[in-house]
């Protein structure tokens, strides 16, 4: 994500060409398009395609852009496992010429979106993650964060044709699997062509990105101070200037982690199916909840040390043999092997005990990456992080302790909005 | 009856819920049969137990007493030697350590402690070692009912001394999992360094050690994703309370049902992005809802897969941590279950990208027990000893396909057992392997190689009833050879039925292990020697003929001696005990039977022939520094076949080691049956008493007692005098010790293989005739 610096300033972006998708025949103006979707595609839906560096494309879109600004609206969309990441970019400095000239659908899209919080039954625009007076490619405007379930994605694409978004927009850039998976219904339904963008890629230059702009004048990125005293522990902003290295571990249905060496280099190290997915899965496999706010609800008022055998139900205390403390969990769900237990656990107990479960397994799979790859520094975003204090303490706590120190675990307010 | 459950049927118990459903009752309804289970209790010392969530594992140290031949020689001063027997047999008690491990369910516990205390004579044990989660409360219940203090031993210190013990004492302990292949488990060669490797112990939570050597281990990690996960949270999610149904409902399972796959994800277009659509982007991603139902089948699977998939994850993120490529897979969640040790499989192979291999352990159960024993026993130091399996009183490894066999992974109402013999001497590679690591004894494989499977196992059948009367027939003085030599029958029979249906039950199937498994099943109902009295008979003959072979030999010039001697060697190996027509033949008329069984022999060019090669050599080449010589029979074979040939090269300038077996088995020449014949050799020839005389002949013992030769175990005696004499020649005669082990054995020094063979099946498929010849002739290269 890095439209602002491409978008005004040539020598920049000729570093970040984009990739020249959604159509071999797309026009110069077409590309001009794709590239304006990615400037407001802060989710993600921009990113370097090295191969492709340099070159006539760049050139020619460079030149392009000078003399002609990206036509709006500027979206980028991310879709995902289940959660589909909506970025809309809201110009803020229309002249009155502009305005006489914006086309009444245009018009209308911006004043849906802005002036709703909540789209039909499931989408939701997070109103306190909007970043204000944002600059980009020469516009100042306000940055929307807006988030529906992707399984109500076809709703979405019928909704986009009705409000004939494809008059606007012939191309729409979007990340995320699901780029891949609906590109065609979107062609089909919504006569909208795809520009579908790397999601690592997208992911990497988006943490960049959002961390670069800050989040209306406090720091984006921030950490807990003494995450194993609960007395003493505390959210502090940390300066992510010069974060190389960095092991991204991305949390959304599930978990990709990636080693980042600098901006334009980096490689996902490994993942994991345990994510975010599994977690709001196995919750409504266990306590019939039906939102991913209510599993956390729930976990919140839960007890996991009921649920879970700890390693001083089994030697009395700490371990001391191997350093284990008492209360360190020996096997998750264990207790659930008895029948009385079984009996007597509540399903908060339940939503907790799959929450600190999912929750210690990344921050351990995160912490032996972090070990393999020699870096000491890492940055935990993603859906599954969203309201979610519980595991974001939990893994600060976890990588400071059985690291004994050494690693640090980094979050970001926007944890929600960097695509998979 | 199934068949390969049968032997198990013996041991079946009141039927009784399955695993882990008995904590707190305890079965008293139960018998148990002596003969079978806690065998020698009554010179049973060093107890040690270890207690799991659903299964308890003894372990105890007991003397056997049991019956060995003895040969003596005669004192023949004044008495009529051609008339007498050449020596003295004898059948005496030996005393030989054993350690015993039996495996039960919990709910036995009682019932059987009860039991050990009825049986128990010895009074000099005080003392029980426990380890494993249920050691403390079992506590109180064993002290009252043994009377032993319970002394607590470490779990893990146990696990790994247990695993150390089985690594280096059981030749086919490791193996791979191979879900799709003929072969489920693959053995592995033992490599002479166990160590450093990694053990991931995985029972209710996962404990991740790294061994580094016999005492230094080092937790360096753990997950509490692990086997109470899977139980518990199966539990939750499908009502079904048994670890072991768990596994039955995930083996049945879709997990795309409840998974959400990469293809889920990106749709269709997953091929054309190169990614596998079939990975598992999220587990239970799927189940993200409230209105749907999903079965228990496909959340147990895709429970399995989450769990399996983890902890292979974090393995392969250690073992890359530490520079590991060895990671060996235990506890109850991997315990023999084909389906875990499947998915734990797949996610090392995916997770390393197949650079490292998960290796299971055959006696992984015992681990424990094994260790908690040892660490009782240190005064005995039974790590300065060698041990080996012994088949007639193990149950082997049972696991196989659940769909195949669904009842048999029902183990409740079963024991289970492992005992191990205390070999007398430390057992060591072959100094002179080209490389110890990479040896493999055997060279057929019938676990791989069905046809030759079923070829052999009906052959051993065949020849059962033919075994079992000539050992009743071996000890005609004694009232129950008769119903010993049944006993036998049934026992070996039962065995071979085990091995058809799990081939894999005592490691790799051999011919080696079908003869070895024969072996201990005689000497388990008393039979320790059933051809004793043919070889004492078949000895006396032959060594009537020395003389006179000895002197046609002389009469020859070198090249037609050296070529004579070969067919000696050869001719004197087509006397197996079997060969009845010929030895009668020679009774009456030797010179003409041994010129009989040459002419039996296959005309060069040899089946494998390169003997020219080795005439050169002993033309052209120095005499070689020491040969070591592996003998074969008795009689014939080691009097006109191996004495002459060791006779030539004493007097080249070559000295000889000559071994023989410490034990007996078919009619191979033992150690000490070797002794006197050598000595009454050496009365006859000047050549072979001076060699005797001045150390230029040594008669050692193999260490084993098995028609087969493993060169990779022998005794720390023969290797330290083969290093002392700066061996340069390896001879290895015999079907068993040259074809059907060490046929591609590489050594380090020239050697030279030799047989006949003497079984059609084996001829045809090496592509000749029965008494076809092998003369194999290698030198190492440069």
């Amino acid at each position: 994500m890095e439209p602002p610096r491409s978008c005004g300033d040539g020598a920049e972006d000729e570093k970040k060409p984009r990739r020249r998708a959604g159509g071999a025949d797309a026009g110069p103006s077409q590309l001009r398009r794709r590239s304006s979707g990615g400037a407001a595609g802060a989710d993600g839906a921009a990113g370097p395609q090295p191969r492709e560096r340099g070159g006539s494309v760049s050139r020619q879109r460079r030149d392009s852009v000078r003399k002609n600004r990206p036509l709006f609206p500027w979206f980028g969309l991310d879709i995902g496992g289940t959660l589909v990441k909506l970025v809309y970019f809201e110009p803020k400095d229309i002249t009155a010429e502009e305005e006489e000239e914006e086309v009444e659908n245009l018009k209308s899209i911006r004043k849906y979106l802005t002036s709703n919080v909540a789209y039909g039954s499931t989408g939701i625009r997070d109103v306190h993650l909007e970043l204000k007076e944002l600059t980009l490619c020469g516009r100042k405007g306000n940055l929307h964060f807006i988030r529906f379930p992707t399984h109500d994605m076809p709703a979405f694409i019928q909704m986009g044709s009705e409000k004939h978004f494809s008059s606007l927009h012939t191309t729409l850039c979007a990340t995320g699997g699901g780029a891949y998976k609906f590109e065609q219904d979107f062609r089909t339904m919504g006569d909208l062509e795809l520009c579908k963008l790397d999601e690592l890629d997208c992911l990497v230059k988006g943490m960049l990105y959002i961390d670069s702009v800050g989040f209306n004048g406090h720091s984006e990125c921030y950490y807990f101070e003494n995450p194993t005293d609960a007395e003493r522990c505390q959210k502090l902003p940390f300066n992510l200037e010069n974060p190389y290295p960095l092991l991204l571990v991305n949390i959304g249905s599930g978990v990709s982690i990636l080693a980042v060496y600098s901006k334009d280099n980096y490689k996902r190290v490994t993942g994991t199916s345990l994510g975010g997915g599994t977690f709001f899965g196995l919750c409504c496999l266990l306590t019939g909840c039906s939102t991913f706010e209510e599993a956390l609800e729930m976990a919140s008022h839960g007890d996991s040390t009921k649920v879970d055998k700890l390693v001083r139900d089994i030697y009395g205390g700490d371990y001391e043999r191997f350093g284990l403390p008492g209360w360190a969990v020996a096997s998750s769900f264990g207790n659930m092997v008895s029948k009385e237990k079984r009996e007597s656990v509540s399903k908060e107990d339940l939503a907790k005990a799959t929450l600190i479960t999912i929750t210690n397994n990344i921050g351990s799979i995160a912490r032996m990456c972090a070990l393999n790859e020699n870096i000491n520094r890492v940055v935990f975003v993603g859906n599954f992080l969203r309201i979610n204090t519980i595991s974001m303490r939990l893994l600060a706590y976890a990588l400071d302790y059985w690291s004994k120190g050494q690693l640090k675990a980094l979050f970001l307010e926007h944890e929600v909005k960097i695509p998979f | 009856i199934r068949p390969g459950g049968r032997e198990r049927v013996a041991f079946k118990m009141a039927e009784r819920g399955g695993r882990g459903s008995g904590h707190g009752s305890l079965d008293k309804s139960i018998t148990l049969p002596p003969d079978e289970i806690f065998r020698n209790l009554e010179n049973a010392k060093r107890f040690a137990i270890d207690i799991g969530g659903s299964l308890t594992k003894l372990a105890y140290y007991s003397t056997v007493q049991h019956k060995v031949a003895r040969v003596r020689s005669f004192d023949h001063s004044g008495k009529d030697i051609d008339n007498e027997p050449l020596y003295e047999i004898s059948v005496q008690e030996e005393i030989t350590a054993r350690l015993h491990f039996i495996k039960f369910e919990n709910t036995y516990i009682e019932t059987c402690l009860d039991f050990i205390k009825d049986h128990l004579v010895n009074t000099e044990t005080k003392v029980i070692k426990a380890t494993g989660g249920g050691a403390y409360k079992f506590k109180d219940l064993i002290e009252k009912k043994l009377g032993l203090k319970v002394d607590k031993e470490d779990v893990m210190t146990c696990l790994i001394k247990g695993c150390n013990f089985v690594l280096r004492n059981i030749p086919h302990e490791v193996f791979a999992y191979q879900k799709d292949s003929d072969t489920e488990f693959r053995f592995q060669t033992n490599h002479p360094n166990i160590f450093p490797y990694l053990l991931v112990n995985i029972g209710s939570g996962v404990s991740i050690v790294k061994v580094e050597t016999e005492d230094k281990f080092e937790w360096i990690g753990g997950s509490s994703i692990g086997g109470g996960t899977f139980w518990g949270l199966g539990a939750l999610l499908t009502k079904t309370k048994k670890f072991d149904e768990l596994l039955q409902l995930a083996s049945k399972g879709q997990h795309t049902n409840v998974d959400m796959l990469v293809k889920d994800v990106y749709g269709g277009a997953c091929q054309t992005l190169g990614l596998s659509g079939n990975l598992i982007a999220s587990s239970f991603g799927k189940s993200t809802t409230a209105d749907k139902e999903f079965s228990k089948e496909d959340m147990a699977k895709s429970l399995l897969h989450m769990i399996s998939n983890d902890i292979g994850q974090l393995a392969c993120l250690y073992a890359k941590l530490h520079n590991l490529d060895k990671i060996y897979f235990g506890g109850f969640f991997i315990r023999g279950h084909p389906v875990t040790m499947r998915t734990i499989t797949y996610s090392i192979n995916f997770f390393s990208k197949g650079e490292v291999q998960a290796l299971f352990l055959r006696h992984e159960g015992y681990l424990g027990a094994i260790g908690a024993f040892l660490k009782g026993a240190e005064q005995d130091n039974p790590n300065q000893y060698s041990w080996g399996e012994n088949y007639a009183g193990s149950s082997g490894l049972m696991s196989t396909s659940p769909d195949v066999y669904p009842m048999q992974r029902t183990r409740s109402g079963t024991f289970d057992m492992l005992e191990m013999d205390r070999l007398e001497r430390p057992l060591v590679n072959l100094p002179l392997l080209k490389d110890p690591s990479t040896y493999i004894p055997d060279t057929v494989d019938l676990t791989d190689d069905a046809m030759a499977r079923k070829y052999w196992l009906t052959c051993f059948e065949e020849a059962l009833d033919g075994v079992a009367k000539r050992a009743a027939a071996s000890q005609p003085d004694s009232v129950d050879a008769q119903e010993r030599a049944e006993k036998f029958r049934q026992k070996y029979w039962n065995k071979l039925q085990t091995l058809r249906q799990q081939p894999f039950a005592y490691g790799t199937l051999t011919v080696r292990s079908l003869l070895d498994t024969r072996e201990h099943c005689l000497n388990e109902f008393n039979f320790p020697d059933p051809y004793s009295k043919v070889k004492q008979k078949e000895n006396g003959i032959a060594l009537k003929c020395f003389q006179s072979v000895i002197e046609s030999l002389d009469s020859l010039g070198w090249e037609e001696r050296q070529f004579a001697l070969v067919k000696g060697l050869l001719a004197g190996n087509v006397f197996d005990w079997g060969a009845k027509a010929v030895s009668d033949v020679l009774e009456s008329e030797p010179q003409f039977g041994f010129e009989e069984a040459k002419s039996k022999l296959q005309e060069r060019p040899w089946l494998e022939d390169s003997y020219s090669q080795w005439l050169e050599r002993l033309k052209e080449g120095p005499p070689h520094k020491c040969a070591l010589i592996f003998a074969d029979n008795s009689g014939i074979d080691i009097i006109l076949g191996v004495f002459p040939f060791v006779r030539e090269l004493l007097s080249r300038g070559t000295e000889v080691i000559l071994a023989c077996n410490s034990g007996p088995a078919l009619n191979d020449v033992t150690y000490s049956e070797s002794l006197i014949v050598t000595e009454r050799i050496a009365a006859m020839d000047p050549v072979i008493h001076s060699a005797l005389r001045d150390e230029k002949l040594l008669l050692v013992q193999t260490g084993s007692s098995s028609p087969c030769l493993d060169l990779s175990r022998l005794d720390q005696g023969l290797a330290v005098l083969v290093r002392e004499r700066q061996t340069d020649l390896v001879v290895i005669e015999g079907m068993g010790r040259a074809i059907h082990t060490n046929y591609y054995a590489v050594l380090r020094c020239e050697s030279l293989k030799l047989a006949v063979i003497k079984n059609s099946w084996l001829a045809d498929r090496l592509g000749g005739k029965i008494f076809s010849v092998i003369f194999k002739y290698e030198v190492p290269c440069k």
